[in-house]
Parts: C-alpha cells; structure tokens; sequence
C-alpha cells in the first residue's frame, strides 16, 4: 500500500468519526470548528502538502486528491483543503506557515487603503486567510476583519482595514504558469464536488434500493434506473476530470486541466443535485435528512471559484487563440499524464 | 471499490504513443484532397484501396500475433491508431470491423486451421467482415434472433435474414449469429456464431438508403446457404457469451467519441478566423473541449483494463452512452452558434460537413447498443437490485 493510499484510509477512518452529519449541522448553525479542527490538525492532514524537511508529509496535489474527494464525501465544514495548499505555497515561499486553519481568496482595496474579499469561501469558520491582491499576498487574522455572512453559512465577505493590512507582511507567493487564486480554488472544488457527487449517487442508490412503492423497490422501474444510469456517468466523469486537475508532482496545478476539471465538476452537480431529490421525494428535501448537506454543497461549490461557463471561457479561450490544429492535440497534451501545456 | 472509482488517470505507453508521427504524415498527405463534408463520414466511409494501403503499411490487425500477418503489439498501438484514423476523418470503414473484432474474434475462438485461413488476409486489408447481429424481429433484443443453421452431411444449411448490416454489400464474409440448437424461446441458449462467405450461392444482399442518401446498411437474406462445416467459430451454443465478450471492446474505443470531431475542427477553423470569432464560440468551444478531455481520459483507462485482461462491461457502457450524448451536442451546439449570428456568411464547406453530421447524429446513440439498453445495463451494474 502506497503512502498515499495510508493517509486517505487515516482519513476516511478520521472524518467517519469526526465529521459526523450531526456535527456538520452544529457547525453549520454557529458552533465552533476549533475541536474539530484540532484533530486534522494532530493527525497531520493539514500539513500533507509541505515538504518533509520543513515537518510535512511531502506529498503532491495528484497524491492527495483521495484526501480533497474524502472533504467533499464528508461534507467538511472546516477548511482543510484550503489550508492545505495555503501552508504548501507559503512554506514554498520561504514563509512560516501559519498556525490553524487557513481560508483562500481574491481581494480588492478599498478606497480608504483597507483590503475587501468579498465571498470568503469557509470565511466563517478559517481562522485566517491567504490573500492575494493588488497589494500583493498576505495572511490576514480572520479574528480582526469585519465579517459579514454571506449566502452560504459557512462563507462571509471580510474586511480589514489599512492598517491591518500595513501591520500584515506581505508574503512572496509565486505561482507557475498562469495559475492565479481563482484556479488554485477551483481545483480544490473540483475535487471535493467529485467527493460530494459520489455521496450523492450513492445515497440515492440505496434509497431507490430501499425504498419501496407499488409493491417493489422504486429502483426496479425503468424510469429510475435511467436517471441513476445518468447520474452515474456524470459522477464518472467529473471524477476522471477532477483528477485531472490535480494531476502533476507539484502542488501548483495546470490551469487548463482545472478549467476541464471545475467546469465538468459544476455542469455535473446540477444533474446530479436534481436527479438526487427527484428521486428521493420530499424525504429529501427535509432538515433532518443528511442528503441536504451534500446538494446544499453541490450548489454552493458550482459557483464557488467559477461555474462551467467561466471555465468553458478559460478553455475555449486556449483551444482557440492558442492552438492551431486539431482539437484531438490539445486533449491528448491535457490528458496525458506526461504532457504540459505550460511550456 | 464501486464502477465509478475504479478507472484512475492512465497514459499510452511511450512505445505505442510512438506510432503516432509516422501514421500522421501518411494521413495527412492521403487525406489532404478530401472536403470535411466527406471525412466526417470516417468509419462509415468505405475505401477498399485506402485500406489496402494501410495493410501494407503494417497497421491493421496490429494486435495480432506475428505469426498471423499481425505485429504482436499492444491494444494501446491500435489505440493511438484509430484516434489517429478518426480525427483525421480518414475512410477506414471497410476494413473496420475485421480489425476491430472479427480478427480479435477469430484469434481468441478459431481453430488453427481459421486463424491461418482468415487472419492473414484481414491484416493484408483483403478480407473485409461484417457482423450479423439484428434481424427484423430482433433489434434490441438479440437473444430472439431466428436465423437458423441446422447441420447437415456437408456441414450447415442456413436459412433466415439479417438487417442493418453494416457494408455487407462491399464485404467478403460475415460473422452471424444463428441458432443452432433449441428453439426461439430458449432465448441466449442455443445461438452459435458462424462465418458465412457472402459469395455462396443462395445469399441476397440488399443495401438500404439512410436519411442522408449513403447506402452503408444492408438487408441480408439466407435461403438454403450450404456452410461448411468449419463455418463454426467457437462453441457451438456458445454464441451470446462470445457476442457479449465483444462488447467492452466495442463500446469505449475513440470512435465513442470522435464522430463529430471533424466538424468540431472544421467549426474551430472558422471561430479562429477575424469572421468566425465570437466570445460566444470561444466558450462553446471550451464547453465541447471539457467534455471531450475527460471522455477520453475516461477511454483510456477502460483500455488499460482490457489491456491487463479485465472486462470493465460496465464502464464501457457508461463511456458510449457519455461520448455519443457528445457526439450528439456537437452539430447541435455549432448550429445554434452559427445561426444566431447577425451575418450569415458561413463557408460552405463547414455548412455541408455540419448539415451530414446533423443527418447521421441520431446513428451514433443506435449503432453498438441503443442508449436505453445502456443504461438499463448500467442500472444493474451499479447495483439496482
């Protein structure tokens, strides 16, 4: 067994005890993630991607997609993955990586020289943010910006004044290629929609296996088989793309193969959220029923970090203005293990 | 391990990806004079010397053993070749099925005395094969097929017809399924495969028009056919599971995917010019690619497994019904871009290749495996009790 397969089995084991339906729906409704936080933390999962010689794990992006998918499958309401590459890129930097959780985003400055990120994907529960902006990079306290709850519960726009952002350093973070925050982000989504979609579909397997009408299980019917059949390519799909956006042995991913990634993820969430409830009934649209935790989710993080139609641009944008010939060269450069398109 | 994370990112080996440059450069000058209109036909365009040609050159049956006429090289060399066929919309309809299964086919059941009679030939691009699978009253349901060969002093007489055979009228011989024992209700029991010389004496090939005006499926009519009595391929009553053994590798293979790709290029030429772009085109273009680059991660990894020997049945359905919902948005998708535009100058040639494609789409779904058998398929592969 591969390294990697050890600490996603450490993981799975880790998040089937401690991230519980019950306590995502705590968290979600105002309790504290720090217990939570703690025990990913003492077991080692944030720091997976910092090289070994600084305490890591010393792992790649492609080495740790099970442990993205499992935040996903698990509905993880704490920023893992997020931290995850954010102590990676500032180790990489030659910067102290810091303390506890860490959220990612793009800000803007305000016209009093303060910093906005509006949308802080996690901003509620992080306990701080790698910012990048006009001004640069910067770690930023979440515990001293302005916060205000954004549409999703655990997301919230935060703001930091000019003088915090003076009393912040500034951090060298440099990214190859022409990958920026919004794809870093993408690619973590990618991979965790293709964790939430595999819940999903597997929920909604046992429930049309379980579920009993007109004297037989609901899954015999033809109609229903077709709609899982459905779900279940889309589910295929965005996974082998989802791996392909965190295929390479560095930590900074391929900004085409995540503009596959993301935007095969989010076209799939839609189909899969909608045939999930449709064939669960009103079941599933209730509170008490854990199904909402994941097609909450579903939705949330197909517009987190671009929906499919930003991508598509991304990626229409290289077919077209950047490659000359046949489409079939610059699939084969995006699936090939051994190719790059950022020579 | 479910179905849906068993396939995991997989690349050509650098061997078989070597292939690549030299079936290239032929198919780049042998393809040169012929309209997109026309390549978009590719495996369904028919050219007995184009394939004859490629048999020189060593590239089909390239998976066959040496000793047959073969090369002995890796599924994934037969790979690279075939997406190499596809995306240049070269004509490799006739020789098509021979390479694809019939030779596979033949190699795995035949007895030596079939594989040194047929094999060579089918790699040589000479011997031509077309399967008889459907029957007016057995389409979907092929287990219900009612050609019958009933052994006789001088082997098999066969009797009965097939339908939407695909070139059987260009073809040499034809991989059919009969009964052979039993009766119709004893359903998958019973059925053997044969190969018929479709120049014995009592056969009637009748070519069928489709939608578009080509000709390429036939019906096929048997009337008192003497076979001889090696025309047996396999077990006799061993023909459903030998046709179903077919399946994974009829199913995942670039020709899922890229039925469309010759007008997706053809459109991509146009959006790359001042006239043709628009931020419109340029993302649906993004959208199609997306699509595509996993697809085909997705076929190469089914591949991989039917390399090691497993028959991933399930996954290869999931990519045929995937690739062909592809296939299917492409002509859909590029008609709406280009006629919501406000100028309708729109070259000819891109026109043609779009209004074949949009005629032939609805084969795509059909041929192999109708959609909704596919899914019913995965349905229970998956676990739907």
């Amino acid at each position: 067994m591969s390294m990697d397969d050890l600490f996603s089995d450490a993981a799975r084991q880790l998040l089937s005890d401690q991230c519980t339906p019950q306590q995502v729906r705590a968290i979600e409704s105002g309790g504290s993630p720090q217990a939570m936080w703690s025990f990913l933390e003492d077991a080692g999962f944030a720091d997976a991607l910092v090289p070994e010689a600084q305490g890591g794990a010393g792992l790649s992006l492609a080495q740790v997609f099970d442990v993205l998918e499992l935040c996903g499958s698990y509905a993880l309401p704490v920023p893992l993955a997020e931290t995850m590459l954010a102590r990676a890129l500032l180790v990489h930097s030659g910067v102290q990586r810091p303390a506890k959780s860490c959220a990612l985003a793009q800000g803007q400055r305000t016209a009093d020289g303060g910093l906005l990120c509006d949308m802080v994907r996690l901003g509620r529960v992080a306990d701080s943010v790698l910012v990048a902006s006009d001004a640069g990079w910067h770690v930023l306290p979440v515990a001293d910006a302005k916060s205000i709850p954004s549409a999703f519960c655990l997301d919230a726009s935060l703001q930091w004044t000019a003088e915090q952002l003076v009393a912040a350093a500034r951090v060298d973070v440099q990214l190859a290629g022409k990958c920026d925050i919004r794809t870093l982000q993408a690619c973590l989504y990618a991979a965790q929609l293709s964790g939430a979609l595999s819940a999903v579909f597997q929920r909604t397997l046992q429930y049309a296996n379980d579920r009993n009408q007109f004297g037989r299980p609901i899954g015999k019917f033809q109609a229903i088989q077709h709609q899982l059949a459905v779900m279940s390519e889309h589910v295929f799909a965005a996974r082998m793309a989802a791996q392909l956006g965190c295929s390479g042995d560095g930590v900074v991913p391929e900004r085409l193969r995540v503009a596959v990634a993301k935007a095969r993820a989010s076209e799939a969430a839609l189909v899969v959220a909608e045939f999930s409830h449709s064939i669960h009934g009103a079941i599933g649209f209730t509170e008490e029923y854990d199904l909402q935790l994941f097609t909450r989710r579903l939705h949330a993080w197909r517009q987190a970090a671009g929906t499919e139609s930003y991508w598509h641009s991304v990626a229409g944008a290289y077919l077209v203005d950047q490659h000359q010939g046949l489409a079939l060269d610059l699939i084969r450069q995006t699936t090939d293990l051994h190719s790059s398109n950022e020579t | 391990m479910s179905t849906l994370n068993s396939l995991n990112l997989t690349s050509i080996p650098a061997e078989d990806e070597a292939l690549r440059a030299e079936v290239r450069a032929f198919l780049s000058e042998a393809v040169r004079e012929m309209p997109a209109h026309v390549r978009a036909r590719s495996w369904g365009g028919y050219d007995a010397q184009f394939s004859r040609e490629l048999g020189r050159r060593g590239w089909l049956g390239i998976t066959l053993p040496k000793e047959y006429g073969g090369a002995s090289r890796s599924p994934f060399a037969r790979y690279v070749l075939v997406e190499e066929f596809l995306n240049f919309g070269a004509p490799v309809g006739s020789h098509w099925i021979a390479d694809r299964q019939s030779g596979p086919l033949i190699l795995k059941y035949g007895t030596e005395a079939q594989k040194q009679y047929y094999l060579p030939q089918i790699c040589r691009g000479e011997a031509f094969f077309c399967i008889g699978m459907s029957e007016p009253n057995a389409g979907s349901d092929l287990a219900s097929v009612k050609s019958r060969a009933v052994p006789n002093e001088k082997g098999f007489v066969l009797n009965g017809q097939k339908i939407w055979t695909t070139n059987a009228q260009h073809c040499h011989f034809m991989i059919a399924l009969v009964r052979t024992s039993g009766e119709t209700a004893d359903r998958q029991k019973g059925l053997s495969q044969v190969i018929v010389d479709l120049s014995l004496p009592g056969i009637t090939v009748r070519p069928i028009t489709d939608l578009s005006g080509d000709s390429h499926f036939c019906e096929v009519f048997f009337d008192n056919v003497q076979l001889p009595p090696d025309a047996m391929i396999g077990q006799e009553g061993g023909g459903w599971e030998q046709v179903t053994a077919e399946l994974a590798f009829e199913r995942s293979g670039p020709e899922r995917l890229f039925s469309s790709i010759v007008l997706f290029d053809e459109w991509l030429a146009f959006v790359r010019t001042e006239a043709g772009h628009t931020p419109e085109a340029v993302r649906l273009a993004g959208k199609v690619f997306t699509q595509l680059a996993p697809l085909r991660a997705m076929s190469v990894a089914v591949q991989e497994k039917l390399t090691r020997g497993e028959s991933p049945i399930v996954e290869a359905a999931l990519v045929k019904d995937l690739g062909t919902s592809v296939e299917q948005m492409i002509p859909a998708v590029i008609a709406d871009d280009l006629f919501s535009r406000d100028s309708e100058s729109v070259p000819l040639e891109l026109l043609l290749t779009l209004n074949y494609v949009t005629e032939v789409a609805p084969s795509f779904s059909l041929r192999g495996g109708t959609r909704d058998i596919l899914r019913g398929m995965i349905a229970r592969g998956l676990g739907l009790r």
